[in-house]
């Protein structure tokens, strides 16, 4: 059905698929959202977190009794508190332990190390100052590549691991046929090796972490409002970890200011606000400022890649192998499917046809803040596009061939599909040449060109300071986490459910597992019931959010959303469909095999004047209709959606960048992006998520970071040095689509919400890079870094600048 | 959230009133004009202020005014003001030029030239302007007013001439008729404190520097100036040979240190090349040629 024959609502929604407005708007463009910090309970405390200002320091004493003291303080919550309920320490989604409030050592700067509980906010954070930690300082690793040295300080003391090739190894983990790379490498008539920094950033949403725990003690009920994008895990997690029974556990995530994946995990402020309110009987709210945010909830990215692509001389791509040192922090707390410790980084192949590739993942601990899969990556699918696609450019340079040119060589043909890639993907759909196309149009791609030459030409002579550059980014994303038969975080399969009701007067209730944290779930999934049963989006109320009042799943990340709970909503409105049918036909005196279906309605084949409407189907469900014997009352459906496959949106993306050669000054002049993540459910909303992930692009690309000095001291830990795009630095979007649906997914549609987070970095660095006719020069392109690259001495960007 | 530890609140109503505060309250307490650099400080807990004194509600040093040959800036003009003036812009476009490029809207909308001054952030923006017009700071206390040249006010990082139980009530500019001026900020992103800047004004008489002023942000150039490049061009022709030899003294006499803005090595380049085009820009708009 396309967007133009799609029924119109009442209020004049689209009944399915199409533009409106985002129901969920309402509320929150009359700051009516209701946050985690919103909530406020009778008796209600305040915690705050002492965090160390060390990254590697043993404890050697801790005295809160002036802390205590204070009038207003109500608990003061230390390491060896925790240890007394065993909570000390908790396990991370990695297979690690992580600690809650430290009892031996501080492993990372902003490290948790006591919770206090006052009446309200201000005493709480004046009591921290009250505490007197003695610590005993330890050299920090602070560098990832000397993690591994026969002299670096061991970071996990804690574990024991006498086969571990040195404290700080966490794993190495390969993919990939390594004989036939070598072999190919070593017979290759061009090898292009380049090392890159993928750096540490961090996903910043605009609301902090945060939760308000309410333990009863009468009926041992705990209720925690908290920001997670993943209430079900959460709910469980707290049962295994706490030995809570988990049906007194209720996770309620409100609304929830962003999470790119900042807001999977759960931190030590949780389960302190947990014990806090254990111990005192009430309420404890704790939500993090900005600073604690930045410095210790989950980073994303740290990864130290050297790629290698082997070509033939006119440019068939013929092979491509990374080496990673992947820098975790000082705890495992990746998140994602266990049996994959590198998250989906072996998609890096991308979007190309050879079919040799390897990498070899080794993943080292320092003492920085763990984390590590966040900021809309897909699950490392960031790390693997941005690999591919510079050193697709690498090589286009060193052969002297146009990166548009050498990449339209190489993409997969539509025939080609499925396509299984030489790392073991199968990817369900494409047609990668025609999005490429696509895009080099809208760019008017040749005429850049030309003006570029120009520009390049009046800079040699001298007559101007100003550069040109124009980057390509082709990605492929696996994304819709997943067959549960290959996917799992901590023995949860990546399955959905999903519960749909329709009332008796024609009105519905859907109920979720997937959190929205800003994704206009509200809007979407209503749409999707709109389009199975023809019910208007805004008479369907989507429930999400509470476990109490939701089926069990795993949650929103890794843009699985749409492909899995999509799926799972898609499913139960057939489901309703189905039955509806049943329903119809007794009240039709006629068998279901004569009814035919149109948008809201069962109608007699041939004689379309007899039928029953949806609502009215409804009503006849829960009255005194006789039906047919095995059919229940009522009209309502339940699913539990594994997917078959990962789903694989993919798209071209084409930057435009002015370089002010004289200051290393970079401007982004235009964003192209093509997108295909199948049929659109709200091509505004699908906008939206676009524009947000080229603006986390070019801020990646251009400012973002997090490095560390040599004593472990975190270098963006305010927004004063963590640097966040604004809208004077990105320009106006230029989107185009193409639509190839997903041939497994009920609705062909695919995930399209870290896309362009995914598939934007590489192409702001190969323009800026096109610009100043520079091989490599690592993200954040800074001035600085700029300037620095073009005089041949590249800075080191995850170190403090000296 | 950040929140600052306890602190009193008063609300001076005139300057005599924030004066007598003052000497109430001693050193403990401080003036509070537009905040955005103190309350961050604050909630930080990096400044403890045992009182506050909010000196907004003061009327009369609001004012942009031309007094003799010189404009009269009150204390508390706000940035956006003073981009938007007219009069201003009409004898000295280096503030709409670096008003343009200091914070965003709404730090502009509250933040003021004397706060400003008297933060005396190394890399502020506001502050290189006033060096470089070598404008004076009008000081006042119970004892009366007094006046210190704008570079003497700057006395190091986060230092300035106001002594205990002072304030700054008024900032003066000569008039330089047949001069242009003009500001040149390098930053990572719009709002950000500058990697490095350079403001300039250039008076002609024919093709003659007749006089010219540097201010140099970021770099530490003591009191934001560097004079001897200067007086390497005061006197002489205004060609791009001359302009390079006072750029080229910037790019040696500044004294930057590393920091995540940036290498040294980079930022004497960037004192260096600001310096060149803030001149260029000037000279060009002395002669009509650039707006």
């Amino acid at each position: 059905m396309t967007a133009t024959d799609v029924p119109v609502s009442a209020e004049g929604n689209p009944i399915g698929f199409g533009r409106m407005l985002r129901k969920e708007d309402a509320r929150f463009l009359r700051g009516r959202g209701k946050y985690v910090d919103d909530v406020q309970l009778k008796g209600m405390l305040h915690g705050a977190i002492l965090r160390s200002p060390f990254a590697h320091a043993r404890i050697v004493s801790i005295d809160t009794s002036a802390a205590e003291a204070h009038p207003k303080v109500k608990a003061v919550v230390t390491g060896a508190v925790l240890e007394t309920l065993n909570l000390a320490w908790m396990p991370t989604l990695s297979q690690d332990t992580q600690s809650v409030l430290v009892t031996d050592k501080v492993r990372f700067q902003g490290q948790e190390v006591a919770f206090v509980v006052a009446e309200d906010h201000y005493s709480a954070r004046d009591a921290l100052d009250l505490i007197e930690v003695e610590y005993e300082q330890l050299p920090a690793v602070y560098d990832a590549k000397k993690a591994l040295d026969a002299d670096a300080p061991a970071i996990r003391d804690d574990l024991d691991r006498p086969d571990a090739p040195h404290p700080n190894h966490i794993y190495d983990w390969e993919a990939g046929n390594k004989e036939h790379t070598e072999e190919v490498f070593a017979n290759a008539e061009v090898v292009v090796t380049q090392e890159m920094l993928y750096p540490r950033v961090h996903p910043a949403p605009m609301e902090t972490c945060g939760s308000v725990a309410d333990m009863d003690p009468v009926s041992g009920k705990l209720t925690i409002w908290t920001t997670t994008q993943a209430p079900h895990a959460h709910r469980t997690l707290y049962a295994l970890v706490a030995g809570l029974p988990e049906h007194k556990i209720q996770v309620i995530s409100p609304d929830i200011g962003g999470g790119f994946g900042n807001k999977v995990g759960i931190y030590p402020g949780y389960v302190c606000s947990i014990v806090g309110s254990i111990l005192t009987g009430k309420p404890v709210k704790w939500v993090e400022d900005r600073s604690e945010n930045l410095m210790s909830t989950s980073f994303a990215r740290d990864y130290h890649m050297t790629g290698a692509i082997a070509a033939t001389r006119d440019g068939k791509i013929q092979g491509l192998k990374v080496d990673v040192l992947a820098d975790h922090g000082a705890f495992n707390g990746v998140a994602q499917p266990t049996k994959y410790p590198a998250g989906f980084f072996h998609i890096f192949t991308g979007s190309y046809d050879y079919d040799a590739a390897h990498c070899n993942v080794k993943a080292v601990y320092t003492n920085k803040a763990p984390g590590g899969v966040a900021y809309a990556c897909s699950f490392r699918v960031t790390e693997a596009v941005y690999l591919v696609e510079r050193m697709v450019d690498c090589l286009a340079q060193e052969l002297g061939m146009d990166p548009a040119e050498l990449r339209m060589k190489n993409l997969l043909q539509p025939e080609q599909f499925p396509y299984t890639t030489p790392t073991g993907w199968e990817y369900d759909s494409g047609d990668y040449p025609r999005a490429l196309n696509k895009a080099m149009e809208i760019a008017g791609y040749d005429a850049l060109r030309t003006e570029q030459a120009e520009m390049r030409r009046a800079y040699e002579a001298g007559e101007s300071q100003n550069l040109m550059g124009i980057g390509i980014s082709f990605f492929t994303e696996g994304v819709g986490a997943g067959p549960k038969k290959h996917m799992d975080i901590l023995g949860l399969g990546m399955a959905d459910g999903c519960e749909l009701r329709i009332h008796p007067t024609g009105k519905g209730v859907i109920r979720l597992s997937v959190q929205s944290q800003g994704q206009g779930h509200e809007t979407t999934f209503a749409q999707i019931v709109a389009q199975e049963l023809g019910i208007p989006p805004e008479d369907i109320d989507v429930v999400h959010g509470d476990t109490d009042n939701t089926p069990f799943g795993l949650g929103t990340y890794g843009s699985r959303s749409t492909p899995v709970s999509g799926a799972a909503a898609a499913v139960v409105s057939r489901r309703v469909r189905d039955k509806a049918r049943i329903i119809a036909a007794a009240a039709l005196e006629c068998s279901p095999d004569d009814l035919e279906w149109e948008p809201g309605r069962w109608f007699v084949k041939g004689d379309p004047d007899r039928g029953q409407t949806i609502q009215e189907i409804a009503m006849a469900a829960h009255g005194s209709l006789e039906l047919p014997e095995g059919v229940e009352g009522h009209l309502d459906a339940t699913a539990v959606y594994d997917p078959p496959e990962l789903t694989y949106p993919f798209g071209a993306y084409i930057c435009v960048t002015d370089v002010d050669a004289g200051t290393g000054q970079v401007k982004v002049r235009r964003f192209i992006a093509v997108d295909d993540c199948g049929p659109r459910i709200n091509p505004m909303i699908v906008d939206g998520q676009i524009h947000g992930g080229l603006a986390d692009g070019i801020g990646m690309a251009l400012m973002e970071l997090i490095a560390f000095d040599s004593n472990g001291t975190n270098l963006g830990g305010s927004f004063m040095d963590y640097l966040l795009p604004t809208a004077m630095e990105c320009p106006s979007y230029e989107l185009g689509e193409t639509v190839t649906p997903s041939p497994h997914h009920p609705l062909g549609v695919k995930g399209v919400g870290e896309s362009a987070t995914v598939g934007s970095p590489a192409a702001v660095v190969n323009s800026v890079l096109d610009a100043i006719q520079i091989r490599a020069a690592d993200m954040p392109l800074t001035p600085a870094v700029v300037w620095r690259a073009m005089q041949g001495s590249p800075l080191r960007n995850d170190l403090a600048i000296e | 959230m950040q929140v600052p530890e306890t602190f009193d609140y008063e609300r001076a109503t005139s300057v005599d009133d924030a004066l007598a505060l003052l000497a109430k309250h001693g050193d403990e307490a401080r003036l509070i004009a537009g905040g955005h650099s103190l309350l961050p400080m604050m909630k930080l807990r990096l400044a403890v202020p045992e009182v506050l004194i909010d000196i907004n509600d003061i009327a009369g040093l609001d004012h942009i005014r031309i007094e003799g040959d010189e404009i009269a800036i009150g204390a508390m003009v706000r940035h956006a003001a003073l981009k938007d003036s007219a009069l201003l812009f009409e004898h000295y476009q280096v503030f709409r030029d670096a008003e343009s490029v200091i914070a965003d809207p709404l730090v502009r909308n509250r933040g003021t030239i004397g706060g400003s001054f008297c933060q005396a952030d190394p890399a502020e923006d506001l502050s290189a302007v006033g060096s470089a017009l070598r404008g004076s700071c009008v000081i006042t206390s119970v004892e009366g007013t007094r006046t210190v040249p704008m570079r003497d006010f700057h006395q190091g990082p986060y230092e300035t001439a106001v002594a205990d139980g002072e304030m700054l009530t008024e900032v003066r500019f000569p008039i330089r008729p047949g001069s242009g001026s003009a500001y040149e900020k390098v930053e990572r992103r719009i709002g950000d404190w500058a990697v490095a800047a350079v403001g300039a004004f250039v008076q002609l008489d024919g093709d003659v520097v007749s006089d010219v002023g540097l201010g140099l942000s970021a770099v530490r150039a003591p009191h934001y100036t560097i004079p001897e490049a200067e007086e390497a061009l005061r006197g002489k022709p205004a060609t791009r040979e001359n302009f390079e030899v006072a750029a080229q003294l910037c790019h040696d006499l500044c004294d930057p240190t590393s920091d995540q803005r940036g290498p040294s090595d980079y930022k004497r380049h960037l004192a260096r090349e600001l310096t060149l085009r803030a001149l260029t820009r000037s000279a060009a708009r002395a002669r009509g040629e650039d707006s």
